[in-house]
């Protein structure tokens, strides 16, 4: 017996159903990669929320801005290759909104931490107190787990199957 | 809600099949080759064994997990962190309209101590609950060799993140964990990581596909990554979830590879909503007023997302958070 895995991309997926007896608001079905199709590069579009916390479908497409945290947030690679570049900030450049990521108005003035390149499937820390930025030659898809915050873009309506 | 403090009580093995009866508070236990049968005062219910031992194991491995697990439509336990109650047709129309349903709570570590003293006696060498059924031995027939090695195992959560000094690692070839047969068709290499001097152990990605792809259980989602009290598991999934998981909060589902068949139901009553299906890259919530229990054809990949906020359940059980995730202004 021999297997196929299915891994969707920008160019190919296959969205599934939903059926159900309820108001479909309630489960916000959407997709990362139609939400990507749809979106500018570096939108940050809010696919899942738990109350403060979200994780946001990007579409990596050239250089983004730099953007900082005050706690840590996870990047999973799902389609093409995306490059993170980290500068430590100092610790009167580290935010001080509580929860969500910021944009900064420019390139942070700080010490290089080094780069980490990823593909699909790669999971990448994206540290406290780190300015970081992502790169891609080609259109990319990625994951952020966070929480919401002043970059976070939520359009439930235009992004979920609500029949 | 008064909690009884007891110990598991256990009788001579059967004769014929080997097997012990147990009785815990008001609950007995027993099996045969095929069905474990569970008696209360009014009322006594039946269900194949394979499926009371795949919940069972997995219900003692998650620490009871969040909310109610139903090992079937009858049976199951619900976690209030730090208690747990055992149910029997408490959520099942028909046997709350005879009045033959009991629920009981005990301590947390009572009910594990239970579990795992039953599981321990049921469970015989070259069958693993934990396993999909097309890799593991049968439940069904008489006792056999015990099992030696560990009945739990992978439920350990990482701290921050898989991978990092101190944290839990990745699986691995050298780890004994080899690339399940259903991703021998994927390929996995390794973030680049390039650091500067001075900021050694400050960054750090790994490849989660390979990581999942190792998993030697199924259903069993274990934390990879932390932000604050929000828990990124991941997992992979065969054949069905042995369980009916009713959440005591939202979760969110998002499928990373293949697919997923999702049956809903009202929480309370048990009664069908319909279904989802989930493709690679498909984000679902599964509100905290349902129970879903999840169907996968092929091996594949989950991320669930959980909010391991303390008392949250509560909450959301006084109605002071809406059972589901998105605020209805939000939909403007």
């Amino acid at each position: 017996m021999t297997y196929k895995t299915q891994v969707g991309s920008l160019k190919s997926y296959d969205k599934g159903v939903i059926e159900l007896q309820d108001d479909l608001k309630h489960y916000a079905f959407s997709n990362v990669f139609e939400v990507a199709n749809n979106s500018k590069p570096f939108e940050r579009v809010a696919v899942a929320k738990n109350l403060e916390y979200v994780a946001e479908a990007v579409r990596v497409e050239g250089t983004s801005p730099w953007y900082a945290c005050p706690h840590d947030e996870f990047v999973i690679v799902m389609d093409g290759e995306v490059e993170f570049d980290f500068v430590k900030l100092d610790e009167a450049a580290v935010p001080t909104n509580p929860l969500g990521a910021v944009q900064l108005s420019a390139a942070p003035n700080g010490q290089k931490m080094g780069r980490v390149r990823a593909r699909r499937g790669h999971q990448v820390l994206l540290p406290a107190g780190a300015a970081y930025q992502m790169k891609s030659s080609a259109p990319s898809v990625a994951i952020i787990q966070t929480a919401a915050g002043p970059v976070t873009i939520e359009r439930w309506s235009e992004i979920c199957t609500l029949s | 809600m008064s909690v009884q403090k007891t110990d598991i009580i256990a009788s001579e093995p059967d004769p014929n099949l080997g097997y012990r009866s147990f009785k815990f508070g008001s609950f007995e236990f027993s099996r045969d080759e095929y069905f474990v049968h569970i008696k209360w005062p009014k009322g006594s219910h039946i269900m194949e064994i394979d499926r009371f031992l795949r919940a069972m194991v997995r219900d003692i491995g998650w620490g009871f997990f969040y909310g109610w697990i139903f090992f079937d439509d009858v049976f199951g336990t619900q976690n209030h962190y730090g208690t747990v109650d055992i149910y029997a047709g408490a959520y099942d129309s028909g046997h709350k309209a005879k009045g033959i349903d009991l629920l009981e709570t005990f301590s947390a570590e009572d009910v594990k101590k239970a579990f795992e003293t039953i599981s321990q006696d049921w469970i015989s060498e070259g069958y693993d609950p934990l396993r999909a059924p097309l890799e593991t031995g049968r439940a069904e027939g008489s006792k056999g060799k015990p099992r030696t090695d560990p009945l739990v195992r992978g439920f350990t959560p990482a701290k921050r993140m898989l991978g990092l000094d101190g944290d839990n690692p990745v699986r691995s070839d050298e780890a004994g964990y080899p690339v399940n047969r259903a991703f021998a068709d994927l390929e996995f290499d390794q973030p680049d990581i390039e650091v500067e001097p001075g900021f050694e152990g400050q960054l750090h990605a790994i490849n989660l596909f390979d990581h999942i792809a190792r998993s030697d259980v199924t259903w069993n989602p274990s934390v990879t990554a932390v932000t604050k009290a929000s828990i990124c598991c991941v997992t992979s999934e065969e054949h069905m979830l042995p369980v009916i998981h009713g959440n005591d909060r939202n979760e969110w589902f998002i499928q990373l590879t293949d697919e997923i068949h999702w049956n809903i139901q009202d929480k309370n009553s048990g009664d069908p909503r319909g279904r989802i299906v989930m493709k690679s890259g498909d984000v679902c919530a599964m509100p905290a007023d349902i129970r879903h229990q999840g169907f996968s054809p092929k091996r594949c990949m989950l991320m669930v997302m959980e909010n391991g906020t303390p008392g949250l359940e509560q909450q959301y059980a006084k109605g002071e958070l809406p059972p589901y995730p998105i605020d209805d202004d939000k939909w403007a």
